[in-house]
């Protein structure tokens, strides 16, 4: 029990490491309002051209849109990380991460957007287009705030994923949150910083899931 | 003619649903369209503010030329006003929100001015009382009626009624007929897709009977109601009475 509470619950070493910790954990924080707002453009951008009436605009995009969610988002990481300096493109571990993120969760959101998009009734762009809002006009007043609130709870979900993917930023050297906390751990022999960063996550992500829960509660409440 | 369609075709893929039209509405008419399910009277009507582009022919409201290129669609549209028979209310917006988007949005007014020409528009269908209220929160007729300040919030010189009262409860039919006779009263243009032939008998200049994509006959109500002289039009009207 005693070696326990040294290997994982150190306070000596949660006191040392500590400073090291909350870098990363600004570093996640940064990083995730960099990719989550990305993410999002990138998705809205996917999801309205995946709605247009013109097939060479669509099928690529779908085209996009599926490759992107079949390719894994470490991989993707990687590949960006490792092969683009053999293209003579060496970006920081952070653009990659950008990048990646741009690409792997934009075509998330772009779905879950797009099915918001889908689940508002012709009808509301029809009587919009009629009192003599322009297309555009009608997107951005009737179509998206209906088609948001309508997604909302699957927004957040897959916000949610995002800020924990953000933690393969480790493997490009960004120090985020469990990179800051593995090199804590390799510096001090002990497990104890991946520990903080383990009840770090926890707590930052624990109010997203209550939220979340209580959309999809209320969402159910709104159907029955 | 504030109203003047000629010759117009609709297809719908392989579907022939409007076989050369013709229609000419004068400034303050009120002219009833009826006709079988499918006889392209809804068409019709969505052509002429280009919510459907007919495959050929042309369609001049209050001067415009609606399909040729150069016109601005969206500022032609102002001056038609459109009611549709599931209302098509913005659910995430008040009565008055649904009144003004387009005062603002299109027509350039301040908020402030909006709400003013919004708030007078829901007072003509007598709903002032409910500008705050949520589309949810109105009946059936009500939300109708919100529909029509919608409309006439923008002055149009023309209002487009495709079935208004359809979707109603019997007991909320009344109300829609009203706000339309106030409207028809006020000298409003209108062009009415419905099978209320009593408020037809009424208010009616003129009933238009369509069958399988063309106009069959037209003229004034008691002419068409009593003494139709085409055998599909007595059968149509037939079956409406016996309802």
């Amino acid at each position: 029990m005693e070696e326990m509470i040294q290997a994982f619950f150190n306070a000596d070493i949660a006191r040392a490491a500590m400073p090291i910790v909350l870098a990363g954990l600004l570093n996640t924080l940064l990083m995730s309002l960099l990719v989550v707002p990305l993410g999002l453009m990138g998705g809205l951008a996917l999801a309205l051209g995946a709605h247009s009436r013109h097939p060479l605009v669509r099928w690529p995009l779908m085209a996009w849109v599926d490759f992107f969610r079949a390719f894994p988002p470490l991989v993707l990481l990687v590949l960006l990380f490792a092969g683009l300096p053999f293209a003579g493109l060496e970006l920081g571990g952070f653009a990659c991460v950008a990048i990646a993120f741009f690409l792997n969760t934009g075509a998330y959101y772009g779905e879950i957007l797009r099915a918001g998009i889908e689940s508002i009734p012709h009808g509301q762009v029809e009587a919009a287009r009629s009192t003599g809002l322009s297309r555009l006009q009608t997107t951005t007043y009737i179509v998206l705030p209906q088609a948001v609130r309508n997604v909302l709870p699957d927004l957040l979900s897959n916000t949610l994923e995002v800020v924990k993917l953000t933690s393969l930023g480790s493997v490009v050297a960004v120090p985020e949150l469990l990179y800051q906390a593995r090199q804590a751990q390799s510096v001090t022999y002990n497990a104890t910083p991946i520990v903080m960063a383990a009840v770090i996550y926890f707590l930052i992500l624990w109010p997203l899931v209550r939220l979340l829960s209580r959309l999809e509660n209320r969402a159910l409440a709104g159907r029955g | 003619m504030i109203v003047s369609a000629k010759d117009i075709h609709k297809h719908f893929g392989a579907l022939h649903v409007l076989k050369g039209v013709d229609l000419d509405v004068a400034e303050r008419e009120l002219v009833f369209v009826i006709g079988p399910s499918g006889s392209g009277k809804s068409t019709l009507l969505r052509c002429l503010n280009r919510l459907e582009r007919p495959t050929s022919g042309s369609v001049r409201v209050d001067g415009i030329d609606m399909l040729a290129p150069s016109t601005d669609i969206n500022h032609a549209r102002q001056r038609i006003g459109m009611v549709f028979q599931s209302f098509n209310l913005y659910p995430h917006m008040t009565a008055l929100g649904n009144v003004t988007l387009a005062l603002r949005k299109v027509a350039g007014k301040s908020r402030a001015e909006a709400d003013v020409l919004g708030q007078a528009a829901l007072e003509r269908v007598g709903l002032a009382d409910r500008a705050s209220h949520r589309p949810a929160e109105l009946s059936g007729g009500q939300q109708q009626r919100v529909a029509i300040a919608r409309a006439i919030a923008l002055e149009p010189r023309v209002m487009l009624f495709d079935e208004p009262t359809s979707a109603l409860d019997p007991e909320l039919v009344g109300s829609v007929l009203a706000v339309m006779r106030s409207l028809r009263e006020s000298g409003m243009t209108m062009i009415v897709v419905s099978h209320e032939m009593g408020f037809a008998r009424a208010a009616a200049d003129r009933v238009v009977f369509m069958d399988d994509g063309l106009i069959v006959e037209q003229g004034p109500p008691a002419a068409i109601f009593e003494h139709p002289t085409h055998e599909r039009t007595r059968a149509f009207i037939g079956q409406i009475q016996r309802h």
